[in-house]
């Protein structure tokens, strides 16, 4: 095993720091070659006329899903090291509907809205400013929320281990169905085009 | 004649030179966007973030104007270390790169433009105060969700982490659910 390098001990705190902001750069850099700066082109993905959310999101799933699996299988890569957020499936459950709803009324998500304050729209940095009153707010009534922040505790778990699948048949199963997935978005677009050009006659 | 046609030439390259590039093609981007998230599994063992540094900043703020009400808050002391600046955090660092990093892509395009994004029937105030509803809305939702689209959705997502995948089902269903009736922002 030689990696996760930081955690094992190849550099210090500090230059863990410097790895962020250039790991940050990448980041945002293919977040706006993908057009993720644009308010118009993100909500898009849910007319349906445009599904490169969907086709960006996927892509960079599996890419980076058959990376880690790859070099873990290799032994190069200790994925046990790779930090996972625990589930708390009710929390989310409903940290996901509320965040898809502040997508649509909003515009961004908070990676992308940054993009978007970089590169000069005014409604992406109203809705960082947005973004950063609704930490605030949550913080200071945290003790209200804090019994559905906490619900449905399941720890650390992945989807293996909670369906009872082996891992590189699900990691398998994911490309499979990210690739239909890819045929079945350029499809709609495809549907969505020919009925706006139908309207427009 | 010739110095016609030779003007003619050089004014369309010019006008190709100053209109934005196109958006990248999705699988391109997708490519990119995951191997910079692998590099960041190897490297630190940790995927991307966003909303992880929005609560870094507000702990840093609250704990400045009050500061022994940030470390009791639950929610804030988790990110408020003793002996080290809240704002010395890993996603910290990374969404300054991210901005960098949009920055650089959007000029290297020409996509950089003040500007409000919004669809043609609503007016540009309404679209601001609506941006700004969802970004209280979205905080609400990722401080449950503990994380936003890039660290729960694509990070969790990658890894085959269970409450991940539970998490970006709802945004999709979240988001489909209220599409239309928000269709006048867009549409």
């Amino acid at each position: 095993m030689s990696a996760p390098f930081y955690k094992l001990g190849a550099f210090g705190d500090e230059a863990s720091l410097i790895v962020a902001f250039l790991v940050g750069i990448g980041f945002g850099f293919a977040l706006e070659r993908a057009g993720f700066g644009s308010a118009k082109k993100l909500v898009s993905q849910f007319y349906l006329n445009d599904l490169a959310v969907f086709k960006v999101m996927f892509t960079a799933i599996v890419t980076a899903m058959l990376g880690v699996t790859y070099l873990s299988w290799t032994g190069f890569l200790d994925l046990g090291l790779v930090y996972l957020v625990p589930t708390y499936w009710v929390a989310q459950v409903v940290g996901g509907l509320v965040l898809g709803v502040g997508f649509v009324v909003g515009g961004y998500c908070p990676g992308t809205s940054l993009v978007s304050t970089a590169t000069g729209k005014l409604d992406g940095l109203l809705f960082v400013v947005g973004f950063a009153a609704g930490t605030l707010g949550f913080a200071l009534a945290f003790p209200l929320v804090k019994g559905l922040y906490t619900a449905g505790d399941l720890g650390t778990r992945t989807l293996p281990e909670a369906l009872g699948i082996p891992h590189g048949i699900l990691v398998f199963t994911v490309v499979v169905v990210a690739v239909l997935g890819f045929a079945g978005a350029t499809w709609v677009e495809k549907k969505m085009a020919d009925r706006a050009a139908a309207a427009t006659e | 004649m010739a110095s016609v046609t030779h003007d003619a030439v050089h004014e369309r390259t010019a006008e190709k030179v100053r209109a934005p590039q196109p958006y990248s093609n999705p699988y391109l981007a997708g490519i990119g966007l995951g191997l910079v998230l692998l590099a960041a599994f190897v490297l630190v063992g940790r995927g991307l973030g966003a909303s992880g540094a929005f609560n870094s900043t507000i702990a840093w703020v609250v704990s400045l104007l009050a500061p022994a009400y940030a470390r009791s808050n639950e929610f804030l002391g988790g990110y408020l270390e003793e002996g080290t600046h809240p704002l010395k955090a890993w996603l910290v660092f990374e969404v300054v790169g991210v901005l960098v990093g949009a920055l650089l892509s959007g000029l290297l395009a020409r996509r950089v433009a003040v500007g409000v994004e919004k669809g043609p029937r609503v007016g540009v105030g309404s679209r601001l105060v609506l941006a700004f509803l969802g970004g209280v809305l979205m905080a609400v939702g990722a401080a449950f969700g503990r994380g936003c689209t890039s660290g729960q959705a694509l990070t969790g997502g990658a890894l085959l982490n269970l409450g991940s995948w539970i998490f970006m089902m709802c945004v999709f269903g979240g988001a489909y659910a209220v599409a239309w009736f928000l269709r006048r922002q867009w549409r």
